[in-house]
């Protein structure tokens, strides 16, 4: 009796052991861009930024043509690329104190400039690769190793919303946050992800996903207590949808 | 019938399918893997209904879904 294999580990993601901690996001987001490489047929064209964070390794789990960007700077390094190799699918990755710390002008000015790269961003409200330090997506009251008392919004500020800063900007084509803390909202991550990927291969511009995602090691929680805390706690602080859709804009005018 | 095959060498134990199962027949086993975590075995393949939520959630791609010609 043959068994057929209906899922497996998409042929773009290699079979190797991550160092990412049981329960961790990022694993299961590797997987979605994986996967749409696959489908799209793009992974022998893609060129991937891997960022300094827990994603730092991002290029040994990525079948794919990789790169390593200094802290912050993946925007600008796959700008460069893009723009030398348009032929090319660049993906830049990162994590929130990567692209909203350090980075933070390298990310706002990638996206107003309408460079035509993907970036996928990854908000677990904390910097998970040093050992748990404040980001500037932790959450009001949260600890951290940097907040033993909590977040204190009164001397460090307020956790910054990625999608709506970007979404003043005029040139970015599409911007989305979605989360994969449960199956239902994975499978969203995953079309917001492909949908960010065929808008590059378009042509279209500058495409940015925020996704929500777990780091039970540095919240101090096991792993399904780290994807409840997304729902509850960052969810409704961060909320998801898609914010930017220049290609619906664009659809409803030709109506 | 669809069933899942769990590589479970790979496995972290993080316990993520286990909770995403709907037909809750992955439990983690009392033994230990060669990483020393236990890891998630069906207790009852027949009520699999494949619906691939334990494989989708694994971070590690452990989990496979397969189908059988039924001959069990
Ligand atoms: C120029 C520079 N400054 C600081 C660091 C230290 N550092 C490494 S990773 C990191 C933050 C990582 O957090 P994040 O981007 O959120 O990624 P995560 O690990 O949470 O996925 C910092 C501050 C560095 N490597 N280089
Ligand atoms: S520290 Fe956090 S983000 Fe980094 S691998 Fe572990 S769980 Fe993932
Ligand atoms: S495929 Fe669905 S029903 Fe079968 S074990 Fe996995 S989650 Fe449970
Ligand atoms: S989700 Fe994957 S790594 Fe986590 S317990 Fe299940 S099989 Fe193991
Ligand atoms: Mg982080």
């Amino acid at each position: 009796m043959a068994d057929k294999i209906l899922y497996t580990r998409p042929r773009s993601i290699r079979d190797v052991k991550t160092h990412y901690c049981p329960g961790c996001g990022h694993g299961i987001v590797h997987k979605l861009i994986g996967e749409c490489l696959d489908e799209m047929n793009c992974r022998e064209k893609t060129l991937l930024v891997a960022p300094v964070g827990c994603g730092v390794l991002a290029y040994n789990y990525f079948d794919v043509d990789a790169i390593e960007a200094p802290h912050g700077r993946a925007p600008a390094v796959a700008t460069g690329m893009k723009r030398a190799r348009k032929d090319k699918l660049v993906i830049s990755y990162q994590g929130d104190g990567d692209l909203l710390a350090i980075g933070t002008a390298e990310t706002i000015h990638a996206a107003n400039r309408g460079e035509n790269i993907t970036v996928i961003f990854i908000n677990n409200a904390i910097y998970g690769m040093t050992g748990g330090q404040m980001a500037p997506t932790t959450m009001e009251g949260q600890v951290t190793k940097t907040t033993p008392y909590g977040r204190d919004v009164t001397d460090v500020g307020y956790p910054i919303r990625a999608c709506e800063l970007l979404n003043t900007l005029m040139a970015p084509y599409y911007i989305e946050r979605v989360s994969v803390h449960d199956v239902p909202n994975i499978l969203k991550a995953k079309k917001a992800i492909r949908r960010a990927l065929q808008n590059q291969l378009d042509g279209k511009g500058y495409s940015f996903i925020e996704v929500l995602s777990m780091c039970p090691t540095n919240w101090g929680v096991d792993a399904q207590t780290g994807a409840d805390w997304v729902r509850d706690v960052m969810m409704p602080y961060y909320p998801l949808g898609v914010f930017r859709d220049k290609g619906t804009e664009e659809a409803s005018r030709v109506q | 019938m669809k069933k899942p095959l769990i590589a479970i060498e790979k496995c972290k134990g993080c316990g993520l399918c286990i909770g995403a199962c709907p037909k809750k027949i992955l439990e983690l086993s009392s033994a230990f893997n060669k990483q020393g975590v236990n890891y998630p075995v069906c207790k009852d393949e027949s009520s699999c209904i494949g619906c691939k939520f334990c494989a989708v959630i694994c971070p590690d791609c452990v989990i496979e879904i397969a189908e059988t010609d039924g001959e069990v």
